[in-house]
């Protein structure tokens, strides 16, 4: 039931193993993105650039995406695919919240959209990243990639730019992190990405995800920590 | 019933002139002469006890088929009444505690109550439907919250949470029973505590055998479960060795409660009966 490909080359030209699959004139959010949990919360990180083919449609956009109080997701894939997609989780969690009449866990966050996923992978090209904060478990990251598998992890990498950054985030990484060396952490690995690959850029956006609330914060693009402006 | 005879109680769609739906009190009656069916809200954890009558003397008693049923490893069920109607809804409580499962978290126990509560009252709104002759008993533990919680739901669809609940026919004495036990955690006496799992076997299966007349009623079997700490916050069906010790314990003590009436006042006796 998986798409069907024919050996045209000049349809490849110029696409990358991920852009492939876009329609002609999708927009793509080309995308390094990447969440860690620490002690009583999560981070959430992406780059801000969505692009058409070559050409950047969008240099400071927001992929960070909210789906419930404290629930936020990193979006990755076809732009429209993931804002459907986080446009119905947030509607279906928001009900589950009255009708429940407590918080949702952010395992239920990550399962719905797991669920979408999986149920339309045929037809979607969508990596999501879940994470925030629920009473019940404290901070959470589940990785949702294309596919529609939903696995928790203690930090999530995702979008094309995720690829070049493993090796450091490996590295780097440590359990029991503080927030702020989480923050760090993301930070630096996505400055690195956005250096390599193409399709990531622009500026960096944050989000802590607490039980206190929610911080955004951003590092524009002449302040990366990595990258032609440091160099 | 006064109803009988008069239109009004033909469809559960017609109200009567003075606004009443006789199926539903039908549907209620049907409950009331069923088999009791308590339900205990203890410190740690829940207790179900149902007065299963056996319809003929020469019945294997274990065969006769469960109750009390599991929805869910975290949640289960005690039901009165019609055993079609009953099952007709276990089945449902199964499917609707499997549906939450599917959002990777176990369904909060008022959750699923309200929810089968919704789909009982849907039963009373139709003209081709028929109210279930069944009240539920809902036993739970709450994952979220670590709370464990006792939930009931009338063949009218009303769902109400309690400490001690009781349907059937001996729901009144029952109460009256269970409202001498320490079940509210609001209004323990000082220097008291909250009445335990194992106490509160003993204490429904001494109500249950309190309200049988050997001479009038028919034989039953006790049936008992529990949802709580000891057993890992999982319903399971009471041991059989604890049943018969919390019966034999029960025996003892209303014998003794006999004979202290007849010494004394016998104010007593007439909450006995029915």
């Amino acid at each position: 039931m998986s798409h069907q490909y024919t050996a045209d080359y000049d349809a490849y030209a110029g696409k990358s193993a991920e852009t492939r699959h876009l329609k002609p004139g999708e927009l793509s959010t080309g995308t390094t993105i990447m969440a860690v949990q620490f002690d009583g919360g999560v981070v959430l990180c992406a780059d801000s650039r969505v692009s058409t083919g070559s050409y950047v449609a969008n240099r400071a956009s927001d992929k960070i995406a909210q789906l419930h109080d404290h629930i936020w997701c990193c979006r990755s894939g076809s732009a429209a695919d993931t804002q459907a997609l986080t446009d119905y989780v947030r509607h279906f969690l928001s009900q589950l919240a009255v009708e429940t009449g407590r918080l949702p866990e952010v395992k239920v966050a990550a399962h719905l959209m797991r669920r979408l996923c999986y149920q339309n992978k045929d037809n979607l090209m969508a990596g999501v990243i879940v994470g925030g904060w629920d009473p019940v478990c404290g901070g959470t990251v589940y990785n949702i990639p294309v596919g529609g598998a939903c696995i928790p992890m203690p930090f999530a990498l995702g979008g094309s730019g995720s690829t070049y950054i493993y090796g450091l985030v490996d590295a780097e990484y440590r359990e029991n992190m503080t927030k702020d060396e989480a923050l760090a952490l993301v930070r630096k690995a996505v400055a690195h990405a956005m250096a390599r690959d193409g399709s990531s850029g622009g500026i960096i956006r944050t989000l802590v995800a607490t039980e206190e609330g929610n911080v955004r914060d951003y590092v524009s693009g002449n302040m990366l920590p990595y990258g032609p402006a440091g160099w | 019933m006064a109803s009988s005879g008069s239109g009004y109680d033909l469809s559960s769609s017609t109200f009567s002139p003075d606004g009443r739906i006789f199926q539903i009190e039908y549907a209620a009656k049907a409950v009331e002469n069923a088999g009791t069916a308590l339900g205990l809200r203890c410190a740690d954890g829940v207790v179900l006890a149902v007065e299963k009558p056996l319809v003929n003397r020469m019945l294997v008693a274990r065969t006769t088929g469960g109750y009390t049923r599991s929805t869910s490893t975290r949640a289960s069920r005690s039901r009165v009444s019609s055993a079609t109607a009953g099952r007709s809804l276990t089945g449902r409580g199964r499917r609707r505690a499997i549906t939450r499962r599917h959002h990777g978290t176990k369904i909060p126990p008022a959750t699923l109550s309200s929810r089968i509560s919704a789909y009982v009252h849907y039963f009373t709104l139709h003209g081709a439907l028929r109210p279930f002759g069944a009240s539920t008993l809902v036993a739970a533990y709450d994952t979220g919250t670590k709370r464990h919680s006792l939930h009931m739901i009338e063949p009218s669809g009303v769902c109400y949470e309690y400490y001690g609940a009781a349907a059937g026919r001996g729901r009144q004495p029952a109460r009256t029973e269970m409202e001498k036990l320490v079940v509210n955690p609001s209004r323990v006496p000082e220097g008291g505590e909250m009445i335990s799992v194992s106490e509160g076997v003993r204490q429904l299966a001494k109500i249950i055998h309190s309200l049988h007349d050997d001479a009038k009623d028919k034989p039953f079997e006790l049936e008992m479960s529990w949802l709580c700490e000891g057993s890992g916050w999982k319903h399971e069906g009471v041991p059989r060795e604890i049943i018969a010790g919390a019966v034999e314990w029960a025996k003892k003590e209303i014998e003794n409660e006999g004979e202290n009436d007849e010494e004394g006042d016998d104010d007593e006796d007439d909450e006995m009966e029915e």
